[in-house]
């Protein structure tokens, strides 16, 4: 458990950026990671006053503020029935209800879980994020920056008509994944990503022929694996997970190209 | 820090510490129906209602709920009474350590879904062990409570 000297509500996010400057400092996001460990914070910053638990839906995108819950995008019906209920099968094995009206999205992205479900679906979409200080960057490119004291306010996800799919693999129900995967598709561009390796999650991203065939799914699907690096953990060897990432990834592009449904 | 908040609609004013959490405030205050069982986020033993949603009060800031209103299952005494009838029915309560959180969130179940199914339902309830039973006989009870709450 961490203990807390000082907690501040800002009232705009220049203090929560001034504030966020100094290392002792840490943003309350639903604080259910941050709980686990031992940090001594100086200035717990909440950001709850600043109105960025709101999902936005316009003609072009959708935007979720960053103290979004897991739960408010899990049952969000613009979102859920604009990606065929992408969010929704990315989210509900994490845990329990009770956890996911507490845990953020902004917490979840921000801190670039390895384990994380969400970050996972996100990659595979045309997604950006609004830092304060860093202004609006792909979520790719964010991906792989360090970690700094900036902000992440919020999370725009553009509606590009693309197919998405989500499948995760956990040990037990509600556990934490042994992996994650999320495909989508637009014309003849497929996002492949996999996640909770237990590295951050990672792109792939292939062109194929408009009615791509068994043998071209075969050859992109070995090709992603012999390029990307499965870690071996407690939960899971290295060889386990790329026998697991060959049937996740085949069960994404089955469900967009036939609309197959596959217990996820 | 100075927080005012409502624990089942009767006010509380305090200075607590910021790292206070929910769950020692809400048991320092005599609400001893709220259990710590994992205090990892994951047993659901420790669920309370913050306005009407259920979070788990072993991960939550006492600050954090100023100005908002918790309940227990102090709070909800007729509706806990009447669906642990059906509990006590079906022999699903064992050492009862895990019911005040299974309680509560089945009770914001029946708030939040209409007609769920038994899918929906076990869904709605995966973040709340019971380290006695199988849950099938809390399973029945839910489905019979519900049937007899929508004939009503």
């Amino acid at each position: 458990m961490f203990t807390i000297d000082k907690y501040i509500v800002v009232d705009s996010l220049k203090q929560a950026y001034e504030l966020n400057q100094s290392k002792r400092n840490t943003i309350i996001g639903g604080m259910l990671w941050l709980k686990m460990g031992r940090k001594n914070i100086g200035t717990a910053i909440d950001l709850t006053s600043l109105n960025l638990n709101k999902i936005e839906e316009s003609e072009e995108s959708f935007k979720i503020g960053c103290m979004s819950t897991l739960r408010d995008i899990e049952v969000h019906n613009g979102l859920n029935s604009y990606f065929n209920g992408l969010f929704s099968k990315s989210v509900e094995h994490i845990v329990g209800v009770q956890m996911r009206n507490m845990a953020t999205v902004g917490g979840s992205v921000y801190s670039k879980f390895g384990f994380s479900d969400i970050l996972t679906s996100l990659l595979s979409l045309n997604c950006y994020v609004e830092l304060y200080k860093g202004g609006t960057i792909t979520l790719k490119e964010y991906v792989e920056m360090p970690l700094n004291n900036d902000i992440l306010v919020s999370i725009i996800i553009m509606k590009d008509k693309r197919n998405a799919s989500y499948s995760s693999h956990r040990i037990s129900s509600t556990d934490l994944p042994v992996l994650t995967c999320a495909v989508s598709n637009i014309e003849k561009q497929w996002n492949i990503v996999l996640g909770a390796r237990p590295m951050k999650a990672k792109l792939t991203q292939f062109t194929l022929n408009e009615k791509p065939n068994e043998e071209n799914i075969k050859s992109m699907i070995s090709n992603i694996i012999d390029s990307t690096s499965f870690g071996t953990n407690y939960r899971g060897s290295e060889k386990y997970r790329q026998i697991l990432a060959d049937v996740l990834i085949r069960r994404n592009i089955e469900e967009i190209l036939h609309g197959g449904k596959y217990a996820s | 820090m100075q927080v005012k908040l409502w624990i089942n609609n009767k006010e509380f004013s305090d200075d607590i510490s910021p790292d206070t959490i929910l769950l020692d405030y809400l048991r320092s205050k005599g609400f001893l129906s709220v259990k710590r069982g994992c205090n990892t986020s994951n047993c659901g033993l420790c669920t309370v209602l913050l306005e009407g949603k259920p979070i788990l009060s072993c991960s939550t800031l006492a600050v954090r709920v100023s100005g908002l209103h918790i309940t227990t299952i102090e709070g909800l005494e007729k509706e806990a009474e009447e669906f642990g009838g059906f509990l006590a029915d079906e022999g699903a309560e064992q050492c009862g350590f895990c019911s005040p959180g299974f309680i509560m969130s089945v009770l914001a179940m029946k708030n939040e879904l209409k007609n769920p199914t038994e899918d929906e339902i076990k869904k709605y309830l995966e973040g709340n062990l019971c380290r006695c039973s199988g849950y099938m006989g809390q399973l029945r009870s839910i489905k019979k409570y519900l049937d007899v709450k929508r004939e009503a």
